[in-house]
């Protein structure tokens, strides 16, 4: 007898994704795409894409997609879910998008207690632009520009979004996970799972923050990226859930 | 059902917005359009309307482009610098063909410039603002009337040509009041086949994008902008004149300097001066194939402005070098009183005279 192990969700298109080898975004849209099939909300779906490495995620997520201006889609969903309040929204957008230059707009959307889900793809390094600085590089990262590693005395210290939108009221489930081994790809799915399912039962902003490998931008084999991820990307960026307030 | 009401100008747009069927509102607060915004934080929840205040401008077009892109009939506004921070979601509303209507209710200019009326924003508002190859429609009011009137006729051309249209109009017409007479609009809703509002019965789903990266294919994208440009140049023209058929100067103003204008002309007429009145409602489109008309029949031109002269780039082009085109303005918040046009207007016929 034959026995289909794993498939394509349907909420995934066939297009091939365009990513990097090691790039984990695959792993994160494949992830997002399983949870909307089980929560069976695909055809009122509607995902809402950056600017950055992932601003062509409407090639390979099959159901309604708004691409968002850089940094902008927190907005841009408010407008969506206020419009369509019976529709599960979501946003998705890597660390410059949200973390430098749509600051303003993630932080008002929670602290509003907008209803929608935004996953937050932290790899510590702007990609689609080649390896810029990014508020969440580490401390003496070197990056293009900061090619003799991040001065903290020049530019601070990097910014822990999870922390920080943890202390919002509006933010109502606010977890930091990884997709470096299948125990955290597991764990990872759960508090994805569980971010859209506080938003359909009206909770408020939900969002899951997903550290992540760029081993193009950080000049490493794939390998090598998830052991650097390891050794000094969690011990900055802890993982858990920082706020459940949706309780069990 | 009509109703006469005395409002301001600001209310008035928000009234005529709910009659277009506007459900959505996001803004923030800058004057003089603020009324506007306070007026629909207080109609919207009466009719289960959304109202939202954004945490800026930015984010109020942003969430313009959402709710647009879902397929609602919605609108921002603000004022001069306010629009200049929506630029980049206006760009991204055309070129991802997103109806909205976005309000400017200008005042001086550069900078932080002031809180007094001015039309210093005309460039910005005709020529693009943001970046790339587009246009919006961009009608100009002179009456609270026409506010709540152009408002719907907004909606409407929003919804046609899926496009951003401006209603530009400054800070002396947001304030002032007028009677306005509001007519109840039976609604018909809008099909929206492509907006991203969830899959549903369909099976394909809908994408809001501006973003083309095959040259190729972003170059037939701005074509195919570029030809309904064209059609809306060809069916959108609005414009209203005065006297212009025996006219030997005619007065070239929008907006709140048309009012004034027209009272400066009808000092002239008093003193038996041929003098009429060209006051273009669409900006864009402008109406310029009726001025190369008129051109052809009078002796020059006066462009009056609350600028340095931003309209009369588009009269010269319209009229090319058949006739001179006079220029008077004040900028910074002032007004011309219709005395100064008057006297504009009398130099201009007395050295007509002088040459004849």
């Amino acid at each position: 007898m034959n026995t289909k192990l794993y498939e394509r969700p349907e909420s995934l298109t066939d297009v091939p994704f365009h990513y990097c080898p090691g790039c984990q975004h695959g792993i994160v849209h494949r992830i997002i795409a399983e949870v909307i099939d089980e929560l069976g909300v695909r055809k009122q779906t509607i995902g809402v894409a950056p600017v950055g490495c992932s601003v062509l995620a409407y090639d390979y997520f099959n159901f309604d997609i708004v691409q968002a201006s850089h940094g902008r889609a927190p907005a841009v969903a408010t407008g969506v879910k206020r419009v369509c309040p019976d529709s599960t929204v979501f946003t998705y957008q890597g660390d410059g998008d949200l973390a430098s230059i749509g600051c303003a707009e993630v932080v008002h959307a929670a602290a509003r207690g907008e209803r929608i889900t935004t996953i937050f793809i932290n790899n510590a390094i702007y990609g689609m632009t080649g390896g810029q600085m990014a508020p969440t590089t580490l401390v003496d990262q070197v990056t293009t520009t900061s090619p003799y590693g991040r001065n903290v005395n020049q530019v601070g210290t990097p910014l822990c979004i999870s922390e920080m939108l943890s202390t919002i009221q509006g933010a109502r489930f606010i977890a930091r996970v990884a997709v470096n081994n299948p125990s955290n790809m597991a764990k990872a799915k759960a508090a994805i799972k569980k971010a859209f399912q506080l938003q359909n039962n009206g909770e408020g902003f939900c969002l899951v923050e997903v550290l992540s490998t760029c081993p193009t931008n950080w000049g490493m084999t794939p390998v090598e990226a998830v052991k650097w991820l390891e050794t000094n990307m969690i011990p900055q960026y802890p993982l858990g859930v920082f706020k459940d307030a949706g309780g069990e | 059902m009509s109703e006469t009401r005395l409002m301001k100008g600001n209310e008035a747009i928000g009234e005529a917005a709910i009659i277009a069927g506007c459900r959505y509102y996001f803004g923030y607060p800058i004057t003089p359009q603020t009324e506007l915004m306070e007026y629909m934080a207080k109609r919207m929840p009466q009719i289960k309307g959304v109202f939202l205040q954004a945490e800026s401008e930015i984010a109020a077009i942003n969430m313009v482009y959402g709710a647009a892109g879902a397929g609602a009939r919605v609108m921002t506004s603000s004022s001069s610098p306010g629009i200049s921070l929506k630029a980049e979601g206006i760009s991204y509303c055309a070129g991802a063909e997103l109806p909205c209507v976005i309000v400017n209710i200008m005042r001086g200019g550069p900078g932080l410039g002031s809180i007094q009326p001015a039309q210093a924003d005309y460039f910005q508002a005709t020529k693009g603002g943001g970046h790339g190859d587009y246009r919006n429609i961009v009608l100009a009011p002179n009456s609270v009337q026409e506010m709540a009137d152009l408002t719907i006729l907004s909606f409407d051309l929003a919804d046609k040509y899926r496009n951003p249209v401006m209603l530009l109009g400054d800070g002396a017409l947001g304030q002032m009041m007028e009677p306005v007479n509001l007519e109840e609009k039976s609604l018909v809703p809008q099909k929206k086949p492509w907006a991203a509002n969830g899959l549903g019965e369909r099976t394909k789903p809908n994408v809001i994008n501006s973003l083309y990266l095959k040259p190729e294919q972003l170059e037939a994208h701005n074509i195919h902008l570029q030809n309904k440009y064209q059609n809306i140049l060809k069916q959108e023209c609005r414009w209203e004149e005065l006297s212009v058929e025996d006219a030997e100067l005619i007065v070239v103003a929008y907006g709140i300097t048309s009012r004034i204008a027209r009272s400066a002309i009808e000092m002239a007429k008093r003193d038996g001066l041929k003098v009429g009145l060209f006051r273009p409602i669409s900006l864009w489109p402008f109406p310029s194939e009726r001025l190369l008309t008129l051109a052809k029949q009078t002796r020059a031109f006066l462009v009056t402005e609350l600028s340095a002269g931003q309209m009369i780039e588009d009269v010269r082009l319209a009229t090319g070098q058949m006739k001179p085109v006079h220029f008077y303005g004040r900028m910074g918040g002032m007004m011309p009183s219709s005395r100064e046009i008057y006297n504009q207007i009398n130099l201009i016929m007395r050295e007509k005279e002088a040459v004849k």
